[in-house]
């Protein structure tokens, strides 16, 4: 008997308790009958119990299963879309004394690709490699110099590739680039670092003159190399040598040369872009000359300006991945970007797009990622800082070093970084910083892109280009999908509620019968065939027959009350053959014949009114454009595939208002119509909203009808003749190809997990209001 | 005075809702309309006509085609267009057909507008041929000759039989060499391929002994002696099947040959009866529902789609029917009602309205590439970094699907539940039996009905979404079935075909949307009739059901 202590506790409340009793008694009478039977029953018996405990296990663990299964989506939607937000870290692996620092002081901290080699280039032209992680040399190489000469300057290439170069003594350069091998042997990866030339192993002649460089700009392209130098009696010469290859035999290299009309002495910046189609020398205090150096033997001044408040200094410059925008960092913490941008006469000029409150100290560096449009900043007490300039964000901050910095390398990928301070120490700090592009303010807000004209909401979230800067900006998505729902809507509401109310209320059960189900097929249908059809039927169709709808508005309304005036006046005889509630039927024709009339007069309407083109008489004189696929389109299609929704719940909010309250007003002497909207509307009122919600829902999950009725641009314009990019549709037709896992995989996420949000919305308000109604409509 | 008190009455609101009703009803009527028309229109051998007419600059042409539309333009847009003056005539609007003038590997495009007014002749000739081809879609024109090896083997008259013969003949080696490529070839190259996967997973557990070696290699010999053989026998099917060729002339007198292996069908409209048109209309209409896509989707059949379809919602049913049956009678026969089961109803009811594409994109995240790439690490190491769960497919199309229509399962097998009378219940247990007992031999025998609408509802829904299936599996042309002669038969991992994706895909995405449009129609119709199918079933089992518990109630 032991099954009965362990059910005991859900005695009285259980139903099962019946049962148990007639097992007791009947095990007691087998127990008389003989011992053989009694264990066969009960272990029948307790075999028959033990089922019943397993299924009800089975069935609680399966109905939680499948309960957190659906809880799951939410949380992991979530799950995706929360690295976006969490703010980058740093994590110190390593500090040591620095390499070889009886080779020259530190012009250049670099490293390579995995982080594992960096390198020092010193003030004596040397290339100090070592172990990143250790501080253990690995190669030292003196660069191919003349014996004779001696380094008078240095500049690193500011688009990074690991090029350098040494200004010499006699007016010549000296070009070298550090590259890394990557071999496999027994497996494991093995990087050796290599020193080569990009021009050629002899030092390039600049300044012919012969005196000393005292400062220097490179960039080395495909065949083209631009250099810019300080000379000894401080001019600015440009040089550049074009590699020209002749269809056979050898190439032959093409300088061209020409000298800057600035005054020099005070040039404390210089930078090429990567296209070495712009030339920015800036001064230590401020002031910001900008060439257009296309024609290499005329470069052109195309705008000077200053870039800093009075009484700052500029303490570092560097270009933003890509060349299109400059970063200036300057004495009191402040960095600030400069884009080009095309102004209304569409000529280049600088511009301050943002800047940044980095630190109250003086900034030593601010340094460019490499393949995103983000900097890290060291200031004088040894702070470093993460920022992304498009999402505006601060990603990190951190002390990484207690003394005065004096040099500072960000790996290739950003994952990492060196610093080395004024004591020799070296810090090397592994930075993670998975997803810096995305901002509140970047997703939802006005951004200043690059090379744009003013700030803007856009979506753009790729391109073939790697300098790129993703734009993501779910706000004109949101907006394309409030506009399509809200014309939806518009179509729907009107519709449906009044169908509604009609089927509900006026219509004969009979014909009843045979709406209510003919409208929720409609609900049925695929969303794909309403696409297409809004697609390619009927966007042609609209566009061909624009003015035909126009009046058909007009026309129906007008017909149908014509018609029903018209009734009026007809015999009883004729009236009593049709039963009430039928006039829905009557109107079919009505309708039909109203639609006809309406298409069939347009293009004699569009010939006599709008010189024979109602689309192009709209651009000519109200300057509106016709979009193929717009809202209108959507509009309608989606307008027809919320219908059922609204229509089908709305009908059953009004047809459930309680008999009494409409017999009780019709008793009073109200007319049916007085009773609908006075007594009958009022009670339903919740349900019909609930109604306008749940369509609301559909109409902003939607995805195939949009994406086939419209043209998916995202753009921001209200008009009804112009197309828009949805939520959904933007999912649909990005995911398949964004990289796992990438702030873009991870953004669309984020705008299914809007969608889900906002739905879940609707509907829980929705779904809340239609039990109150139920509850209140039981009481009544 | 009268309209006053008719206004006053509010009969104008009346009517105006009215209005609405029949709105509604012109709409579905008429779409349904609209595509069963367009969609059965498709394959009824439309007369060619030759039609003669002045071209924009008044010089006369002569072309060949199908009438397929006719519309008015204004007079001031066919002014625009560079038509003459004497043509346009002096009213506001003129008319214009479409014709589908074919040979577009001639003409460039397949249809073309005409202006009436310009039409000097319109005759339909019955020795008009269109001949449906492999490529470049349909010819229009007239039959010259037939040809063998280059030589002429029939001229005039005559031509027309021999060409129908050669036809024939010319198809059944088709049929040959497709059977051969597909079954065939086919079978070999996934056995090579599993070759080499063992082969990689012997690698892997450092198991690729000698022996081993041995035993591929000689594996792998069988398989290459077999393939060269069927490669020998593809050649001379292929050199049969272009030995002969049509000659043939364009409306506009330009001769061609076409080798006999390019054709599909070859048909003279204008010479066919009603009979022979009812014929050829059905024969097409099979050839619409047995065969695979040609030309990138926008001609030939839709086999794989259906089966793809199929297929996928089978193996969604199987797996939404215990989970939410499961759900649903923990609901309403074991939780304890109250504030929680409640919670739990008011959300699945809300997951019903999510959008269908937010599961897709959870589907793709959790299923793909987390279940899926873990799958892989686990059971697949041989065949990185190619992946084989981790990349969008059936298996995870039918699961995102599968939790997409858990609520209408759960909401319907729960009404069911609950319209079961308390009695019943109590009946059954008075007797003796165990709450299992009760629900199994009593409550969800009569709640399977409900069950089997809520089946029905989940399957008609899964059939017509498309938004989510374009993450997780579906493709626009599939190379092999997901279910095939190759062990292990069913192919979870494979991607598929799917008549709704098809729609879209042909629809908006092919290269020649206007020649592709009927097809799409007819996909259309299919997918129609095969919803609103399910859905009358449904409504009327659903119907059906309810009569039987309010008798039982009474």
């Amino acid at each position: 008997m032991n099954f009965r202590r362990s059910d005991s506790v859900s005695f009285l409340h259980n139903p099962a308790y019946y049962v148990r009793m007639s097992e007791i008694t009947s095990n007691k009478t087998a127990k008389l009958d003989s011992a053989m039977q009694v264990s066969a029953a009960s272990l029948h018996q307790r075999w028959r119990l033990l089922k019943d405990r397993l299924a009800r296990y089975g069935i609680v663990i399966g109905g939680w299963g499948v309960i957190v299964a659906i809880v799951l989506i939410f949380f992991y939607l979530l799950y995706v879309v929360i690295p976006l937000f969490i703010p980058a870290s740093a994590e110190s692996l390593a500090e040591y004394q620095i390499p070889g620092h009886d080779k020259g002081k530190t012009v250049l901290l670099a490293m390579e690709e995995q982080n594992e080699v960096a390198v020092r280039f010193t003030d004596q032209a040397n290339a100090v490699f070592f172990n990143a992680h250790t501080g253990q040399p690995i190669l030292t190489e003196a660069l191919k110099m003349p014996p004779d000469l001696k380094v008078s300057s240095f500049a690193p290439q500011s688009s990074g590739e690991g090029i350098v170069a040494y200004g010499l003594n006699n007016g010549s350069v000296l070009v070298a680039k550090h590259t890394y091998r990557i071999t496999y042997p027994q497996d494991v990866r093995v990087i050796t670092p290599v020193i080569t030339y990009p021009l050629e192993e002899q030092p390039v002649v600049v300044d012919t003159e012969g005196g000393a460089l005292q400062m220097l700009a490179l960039q080395v392209g495909e065949g083209s190399t631009t250099l810019v130098a300080k000379t000894a009696s401080n001019k600015l010469k440009l040089l550049n040598i074009t590699k020209e290859k002749a269809l056979f035999g050898e190439a032959t290299l093409q300088r061209t040369e020409s000298v800057l009309n600035l005054a020099a002495e005070n040039i404390a910046f210089m930078l090429i872009d990567k296209e070495q189609r712009y030339l920015y020398v800036a001064s230590a205090d401020g002031n910001l000359s900008f060439y257009d150096i296309s024609d290499k033997s005329a470069p052109v001044l195309k705008q000077l300006l200053n870039v800093l408040s009075p009484e700052q200094r500029i303490n570092s410059i560097d270009f933003v991945n890509g060349g299109l925008s400059l970063l200036v960092a300057d004495s009191t913490g402040l960095v600030s970007q400069w884009s080009v941008v095309r102004d209304a006469k569409n000529n280049p000029a600088m511009q301050k797009i943002r800047s940044f409150k980095v630190s109250d100290a003086a900034l030593m560096k601010v340094s460019a990622e490499q393949r995103r449009k983000g900097f890290l900043t060291v200031d004088t007490q040894g702070v470093v800082g993460a920022y992304n300039t498009t999402a505006e964000r601060e990603l990190l901050k951190l002390p990484a070093a207690k003394v005065l910095p004096e040099a500072f390398a960000l790996s290739p990928r950003a994952n990492a970084f060196l610093l080395q301070s004024v004591n020799g120490n070296v810090n090397f700090w592994k930075v993670d910083n998975e997803h810096p592009e995305v901002s509140m303010r970047s997703l939802w807000g006005k951004v200043w892109y690059e090379s744009y004209p003013k700030p803007d909401y856009i979506w753009q979230s790729s391109s073939s280009s790697n300098d790129f800067e993703p734009k993501y900006s779910l706000t004109p998505l949101v907006f394309g999908t409030l506009k399509a729902a809200f014309y939806a809507m518009l179509f729907a509401i009107p519709l449906s509620l009044m169908g509604a109310i009609y089927a509900a209320y006026f219509m004969a059960p009979s014909m009843r019968g045979v709406v209510k189900p003919t409208i929720e097929l409609m609900g049925a249908l695929p969303t794909v065939i309403l696409g297409f059809l809004a697609g390619l039927w009927l966007a042609p169709f609209l566009e061909e027959h624009l003015l035909g709808v126009f009046v058909m508005l007009i026309l129906l309304p007008v017909s149908v009350l014509g018609f029903g005036l018209g009734w009026q006046f007809l015999p009883k005889e004729v009236r009593s053959k049709v039963p009430d509630g039928m006039e829905a039927m009557l109107l079919i024709p009505v309708i039909l014949g109203a639609s006809w009339f309406a298409f069939a007069v347009s293009p004699s309407l569009e010939a006599l009114f709008f010189q024979g083109d109602l689309r192009v008489w709209m651009k000519d004189s109200f300057g509106i454009d016709y979009d193929q696929r717009n809202s209108l389109v959507v509009g309608i299609a989606m307008g027809f595939a919320v219908v059922p929704s609204i229509f089908t719940i709305a009908e059953d909010a009004v047809f459930s208002v309680p008999k009494h309250l409409t017999v009780g007003s019709l008793a009073l002497g109200a007319t049916p119509w007085q009773t609908m909207i006075k007594v009958v509307l009022l009670t339903a009122s919740p349900g019909i909203f609930s109604a306008i919600m749940i369509g609301l829902g559909r109409a902003i999950g939607e995805t195939m009808i949009v994406l086939m009725a419209t043209g998916n641009t995202p753009v921001m314009d209200l008009s009804v003749f112009q197309g828009m990019r949805t939520l959904a549709a933007n999912v649909a037709v990005e995911m398949p190809e964004s990289e796992v896992d990438s702030t873009h995989y991870r953004v669309l996420f984020l705008a299914a997990l809007v969608l889900f949000m906002f739905t879940f919305v609707f509907n829980t308000l929705a779904e809340l209001i239609r039990q109150h109604l139920r509850e209140k409509y039981s009481s009544l | 005075m009268i309209i006053k008190q008719w206004v006053k009455s509010g009969s104008p609101w009346i009517w105006l809702n009215a209005a609405a009703v029949s709105t509604c009803l012109i709409l579905v009527i008429g779409i349904l309309g609209l595509v069963a028309v367009r969609g059965l229109g498709h394959y009824w051998p439309s007369d060619v006509a030759q039609i003669q007419y002045r071209d924009k600059e008044g010089v006369p042409q002569v072309i060949t085609g199908e009438l397929t539309d006719s519309n008015e333009i204004s007079s001031q847009r066919a002014k625009d267009a560079g038509y003459l003056d004497a043509d346009i005539g002096s009213g506001r609007t003129v008319e214009q057909y479409l014709i589908k003038v074919g040979n577009r590997d001639i003409s460039g495009m397949d249809f073309r507008w005409i202006l009436v007014n310009t039409i000097s002749q319109m005759t339909y000739p019955e020795q008009l041929i269109v001949l449906e081809r492999r490529e470049w879609g349909n010819f229009y024109g007239t039959l010259v000759g037939v040809k063998e090896d280059g030589k002429s083997i029939a001229q005039g008259n005559e031509a027309w039989d021999v060409a129908q013969q050669r036809l024939a003949a010319a198809l059944e080696v088709y049929e040959e060499i497709k059977q051969l490529e597909k079954k065939e070839i086919g079978a070999i190259n996934y056995s090579l391929e599993r070759l080499r996967l063992k082969q990689r997973k012997l690698e892997l557990q450092k198991a690729w002994t000698d022996a081993a070696k041995q035993e591929m290699a000689t594996e792998k010999a069988a398989y290459q002696v077999d393939y060269k053989r069927y490669q020998e026998q593809l050649k001379a099917l292929y050199v049969k099947a272009n030995k002969e060729s049509l000659v043939v002339k364009t409306g506009e007198g330009i001769e061609r040959d076409i080798p006999i292996g390019k054709i599909v069908k070859a048909y003279r409209p204008n010479g066919m009866n009603v009979f022979t048109k009812v014929g050829h209309y059905f024969s097409k209409l099979g050839e619409f529902l047995s065969e695979d896509p040609r030309e990138a989707n926008t001609e030939g059949g839709i086999f794989p789609a259906i089966f793809g379809t199929v297929l996928m919602v089978m193996l969604m049913a199987v797996i939404v029917t215990p989970f939410g049956v499961i759900a649903a009678v923990y609901l309403r026969e074991y939780a304890k009602q109250g504030f929680t089961t409640q919670l739990i109803r008011i959300a699945v009811n809300n997951l019903a309205g999510v959008p269908s594409i937010v599961y897709g994109v959870f589907g793709l995240g959790f299923f793909v590439y987390i279940l899926g790439g873990n799958i892989d690490q686990l059971l697949y190491p041989e065949s990185a970094p190619a992946p084989v769960f981790g990349t969008p497919g059936l298996m995870w199309a039918s699961l995102t699907l599968a939790l997409l229509t858990l609520p209408v399962v759960i909401v319907a097998t729960e009404e069911g539940l609950s319209r079961i009378p308390k009695s019943i219940r109590e009946g059954s247990l008075a007797l003796g039996a165990t709450k299992l007992e009760t629900l199994w031999l009593t409550v969800l025998p009569m709640a399977s009905p409900a069950m089997m609408t809520g089946l029905i509802l989940a399957v008609a829904r899964a059939a017509g979404e498309v938004a989510p299936l374009m993450l997780v599996g579906v493709v626009k042309l599939a190379p092999t079935l997901p279910l095939d002669g190759n062990f292990p038969f069913l192919h979870l991992d494979r991607k598929f075909m799917h008549l709704g994706f098809h729609i879209y895909d042909v629809g908006f995405q092919s290269p020649n949307v206007e020649a592709a449009r009927p097809l799409v129609y007819a996909t259309s119709l299919l997918l129609v009739m095969v919803i609103v199918g399910l859905n009358l079933t449904a409504v009327t089992i659903r119907n059906h059901l309810r009569e039987k518990y309010r008798a039982l109630e009474g």
